[in-house]
């Protein structure tokens, strides 16, 4: 037992592996707990879909992926953030428009005569092939977005609080909301060389969602409940991939969204326990004194 | 006496079309004014415009540039992981610059502004499980954390219950013999009759001076249009408005 429990971890591409999703557990909770609060979850999934043309470009000009992607983020977070904000269109319908957009400029580009095989690569990842340089580079990343979420935290706290009058405070609702969306496209390139840029949201959402249903009261011990959360789902997640020969990327997000839900159903059976015990004890209160017409009829 | 404030020819509105026009009145130190409209009447207009989050599309306004704060009831969700202590904390956040850390000074403010409502002993309950009078008593720490020389309060009474109110009618009394100076949007004429002065807004201003001169039947018949009722009373009528309806 302990040595299939420690086999998997003498190969150098598992420890990256393991390495590369450490990092996105920690950036992606701490940036996960403002998605939910910020109600970004829609806008997160559409951005990492939408750096898919500057995937295929980066591939299709050599360049590194990371480059290619950064770029195709920045252009749907700019024009997100900007579309979203004009009251005629809306946020919701902005992002279709833009990510539909995107996509579909991507596919078309991959499937020219020209474009290289494996693009099934760019969408879910190769999560057990990735480099040291993948990881130096994602490291890089991780300290950037911890820094600046540090930095912005007060601004952070103050519009999602109360965003109408934010201003009224001197928070910047604006360049918080760019902010917000320039450091979740950080943590969409560190992600998505290992998950690629279908999956990489499971790990960015699924374990800050799960803190959130057992942590309520404050920020900090959410963030680090869903760091633990997320770090044992890609353990688990590696497990399966070695052993079940599983995709790895597939494996961490299936692993992560059934914890997620079995914490949601946890909770819920917990609610209703709690409700059926409450409604039993005032119903024996009830039958335990006489009501107002019981005796006299006997 | 120098005025705090000095509001004149005042448009504001969403866009370029102005929800409110005309308006000219100053706000002087020590000096509490009612502001007193129906809903959709622009009274929350005024205080965004005065804050500069809407436009002014016309006139001048001279202020200190620096106010505090209390927005109408709260908008803030309360599922949101502050405790009541980040709240008032906000009210610091324009005086220092956005990267820096909080200090020892802003913490020590928060914490005595808290006390000033009632609060020094909850600065670590979560916010949205205080009540309705509490939390809109966090809202007024907070404004007072911003130490500004004029308070604009949007119907900070609205919802709250008879301690709260109490204690937030004695917290103007003080802060007014410090100097500063108030606007209060209300509901409550009664309230409004023991300020200093009231300004009367439907979509523009129409009426403002002393509560005694102003608030006459065709002046409230004019700012609240159908709303109004008439109560007998002792000496003879008194005019009333209809509670008004959130949305």
């Amino acid at each position: 037992m302990a040595h299939a429990l420690a086999d998997p971890w003498t190969q150098g591409f598992v420890q990256r592996a393991f390495f590369e999703l450490a990092l996105l557990g920690i950036v992606g909770s701490a940036l996960g707990c403002w998605v939910l609060f910020y109600e970004l979850s829609y806008g997160a999934e559409s951005l990492a879909h939408s750096l898919f043309p500057g995937l295929v470009v980066a591939a299709l000009a050599g360049i590194p992926l990371v480059l290619g992607a950064a770029g195709g983020v920045l252009v749907a977070a700019v024009a997100i953030a900007v579309f979203g904000r004009t009251p005629e269109i809306g946020r919701d319908t902005a992002i279709a428009v833009v990510i539909t957009t995107l996509f579909g400029l991507g596919v078309l580009l991959a499937l020219a005569p020209a474009s290289p095989p494996g693009l099934n690569e760019l969408l879910f990842g190769d999560l057990l092939g990735v480099s040291g340089t993948d990881l130096a580079i994602a490291a890089g990343l991780s300290v950037i977005v911890l820094t600046s979420l540090v930095l912005l935290h007060r601004q952070l706290l103050a519009v999602g609080f109360d965003r109408a009058n934010a201003a009224a405070f001197g928070a910047r609702p604006v360049l918080v909301d760019l902010a917000l969306l320039g450091l979740l496209a950080a943590a969409i390139v560190i992600g998505v060389q290992g998950l690629g840029n279908l999956l990489v949201l499971a790990v960015l959402v699924g374990p800050a969602a799960t803190a959130r249903v057992v942590v309520t009261r404050r920020l900090l011990p959410m963030m680090c409940l869903a760091t633990v959360i997320a770090i044992a789902c890609g353990a688990g997640g590696l497990y399966l991939s070695y052993y079940a020969e599983t995709a790895g990327g597939a494996s961490v997000a299936g692993i992560t969204l059934a914890v997620y839900l079995g914490v949601r159903l946890g909770a819920a059976a917990q609610a209703s326990v709690a409700r059926r015990f409450l409604a039993n004890s005032r119903k024996r209160a009830r039958s335990s004194s006489p009501g107002p017409s019981g005796g006299s009829l006997a | 006496m120098t005025a705090l404030l000095s509001v004149r020819g005042l448009a504001s509105g969403y866009g370029s079309v102005p929800v409110l026009d005309g308006l000219s009145f100053e706000l002087d130190p020590g000096e509490r004014i009612g502001v007193l409209g129906p809903n959709g009447g622009g009274k929350t207009t005024l205080f965004k415009a005065l804050l500069g989050i809407l436009p002014l599309l016309a006139g001048q306004i001279d202020s200190p540039g620096r106010f505090g704060y209390v927005p109408q009831t709260e908008r803030s969700r309360l599922d949101y992981p502050v405790s009541a202590l980040d709240v008032a904390l906000m009210g610091a956040l324009s005086r220092i610059a956005w990267w820096r850390p909080l200090g020892r000074t802003e913490r020590r403010n928060a914490q005595t502004a808290l006390a000033r409502v009632g609060l020094g002993d909850q600065s670590e309950e979560q916010f949205g499980e205080l009540s309705g009078g509490q939390r809109q008593r966090v809202l007024v720490a907070r404004a007072l954390v911003q130490d500004g020389p004029v308070l604009l309060l949007d119907e900070p009474f609205t919802g709250v219950d008879q301690p709260s109110a109490e204690l937030l009618d004695r917290l103007l009394d003080g802060l007014v013999a410090e100097g500063r100076g108030v606007l209060i949007a209300t509901h409550d004429l009664e309230q409004a009759r023991r300020w200093d002065r009231v300004l009367c807004l439907n979509r523009r201003q129409i009426a403002f001076g002393p509560p005694e001169q102003v608030l006459t039947r065709a002046v409230l018949e004019e700012t609240y249009g159908g709303e109004i009722v008439t109560l007998p009373s002792g000496s003879g009528e008194q005019v009333g408005i209809l509670p008004p309806h959130h949305h």
